[in-house]
């Protein structure tokens, strides 16, 4: 167990590649009750919303969801979050749990008398049941036609009767849902699908498996590919943004950004030597030092050490070769398309 | 947990096996334990000399990285060629085909400072006794596996 933003969680439960095979080859069931749920609701919730993230929350139907940012004014990422819209006038946003109180301050703050900004934190649970066999594992404990809920899309429905967001998103490349309930329900609804997933393979997975899935399919973490300082273009990021939208927090400056160039960009990196990139090591070409590693591991799925990394622009080309400093040592890398990996 | 009679053993979880002036060195089952599936080890190259308390290679598990510190000072005569493509026969086999290098010791008096299998076996259980009272007390912020601890999406 390792403590984070102020709950006790699972690193791994039996291993944490065993964890990451099972749910990319049937199905991996996480708790991750620490990210956060703030909801805007009120006649001015949409406007709000618009203004405050970056994507664009108009094309969203009720019981849709998409992924987007809380940028601040110079563009940088005040955190990544799946906004749900669960009422005509009201959205759900699920946030990092290291970001809550800071995302809550931000989103109050700007709020005016047209919507209510509530963090409901506290009250909610999520369980997040990944991988190739999870529909098969949910659809015999719930009346709800899975069928019927497509990617980014999700329906408030009895789990084994426990009332239930179940929205189909995940962290994971894996096809798969996550769970949204009451704090006092979790524990059931973990023992309920887990009794209910064991003929199907299903495994409880952890925190390091959840990073090494994540990372193979190149999706961000914040505090390690976005920050506060990082913007959505540099990141790679811009099909989130919707900068035809009249106004939003840090639109000019992205504009200005798109216009002028990024200097960083975010790259694949590959290994060509034994050894690990790890987050921090220093890249290098011809011993110039061009940019940082922010997550690297041993793919488990793959074999082979990957990374995610900031070069300067000029260097983020596929087939480049660089280098990455470890301990150091010195051992080759190649910039790879991303993601990694794919089903 | 297993900890062989005859081996001498470290306060950084390494176990060193003396013959003569030889010594073979490798991580505790414990250790590999804690570090979970090993998926690099990186090793001094023959005739390095490596310094008793000093970090002489790594580990690395799928989530971080950890360093090996030298239990005793010598030069390296040998290291385990299986390592490099099967580290996770340190997780299978910590004690034999687990092992790390072979040094010729530079100074017997470095083993006084080293624990017998009962003297470490106790020192591990209060390893843990300290773990699992950090973790009562919430407090469970200088492990090993927390050097990684990532802001979560």
């Amino acid at each position: 167990m390792v403590e984070f933003a102020g709950w006790e969680m699972p690193v791994q439960y039996r291993g944490v590649i065993d964890e990451h095979l099972a749910v990319r080859g049937k199905a991996g069931l996480f708790d991750v009750s620490h990210m956060g749920e703030i909801e805007v609701r009120g006649a001015g919730a949409l406007e709000f919303c618009q203004r405050l993230t970056a994507n664009d929350v108009a094309r969203l139907q009720l019981f849709q969801a998409q992924y987007s940012f809380l940028l601040n004014e110079q563009g940088g990422v005040i955190d990544d979050v799946i906004i749900y819209r669960v009422k005509p006038e009201a959205y759900f946003i699920c946030v990092n749990a290291s970001n809550i109180d800071k995302d809550f301050a931000w989103l109050a703050g700007h709020a005016d008398a047209a919507v209510e900004v509530e963090n409901q934190s506290a009250m909610y649970a999520q369980l997040a049941l990944q991988g190739p066999a999870a529909e098969a594992i949910l659809q015999p404990l719930t009346a709800q036609a899975l069928s019927a809920i497509k990617s980014f899309q999700f329906q408030f429905a009895d789990v084994a009767t426990i009332r239930c967001m179940v929205a189909r998103t995940g962290y994971t490349g894996e096809p798969g849902f996550e769970l949204y309930c009451h704090g006092d329900a979790a524990e059931r609804l973990w023992d309920t699908l887990m009794a209910a997933g064991e003929p199907n393979g299903l495994v409880a997975v952890g925190l390091g498996a959840r990073d090494t899935l994540r990372l193979e399919k190149a999706y961000p973490l914040y505090g390690h590919e976005l920050d506060d300082s990082t913007t959505p273009l540099e990141a790679g990021l811009e099909w989130v943004l919707k900068l035809a939208k009249p106004s939003f927090f840090g639109r000019e400056r992205l504009l200005e950004q798109k216009q002028h160039g990024v200097t960083r960009k975010l790259v694949g990196l590959e290994a060509l030597e034994p050894g690990i990139p790890r987050g921090g090591y220093g890249v290098f070409k011809d011993d110039a030092k061009i940019g940082a590693i922010t997550s690297g591991t041993k793919s488990p799925s793959l074999g082979k050490a990957i990374a995610l990394a900031y070069v300067a622009s000029g260097e983020a080309r596929l087939e480049n070769r660089v280098d990455v400093e470890i301990r150091g040592r010195k051992i080759a890398a190649q910039i790879v398309p991303l993601p990694f990996y794919r089903r | 947990m297993e900890f062989p009679e005859g081996l001498k053993y470290s306060k950084e979880h390494e176990w060193v096996l003396i013959e003569g002036t030889s010594a073979t060195i490798g991580i505790t089952e414990y250790a590999q334990e804690e570090l979970g599936d090993i998926v690099f080890v990186e090793l001094p190259e023959v005739g390095e000399k490596i310094v008793k308390d000093d970090p002489f290679g790594a580990v690395e598990s799928v989530k971080a990285v950890s360093d090996i510190y030298a239990p005793v000072s010598g030069e390296v005569m040998e290291t385990n060629e299986i390592l490099p493509d099967n580290p996770e026969t340190i997780n299978d086999d910590p004690y034999g085909d687990g092992w790390m290098v072979r040094v010729e010791l530079s100074d017997v008096d470095d083993l006084k400072d080293l624990m017998d299998a009962d003297e470490y076996a106790e020192y591990v259980a209060q390893q843990k006794e300290d773990d699992d009272e950090e973790e009562d007390e919430d407090e469970d912020d200088g492990e090993e596996e927390d050097e990684d601890e990532d802001e979560d999406k």
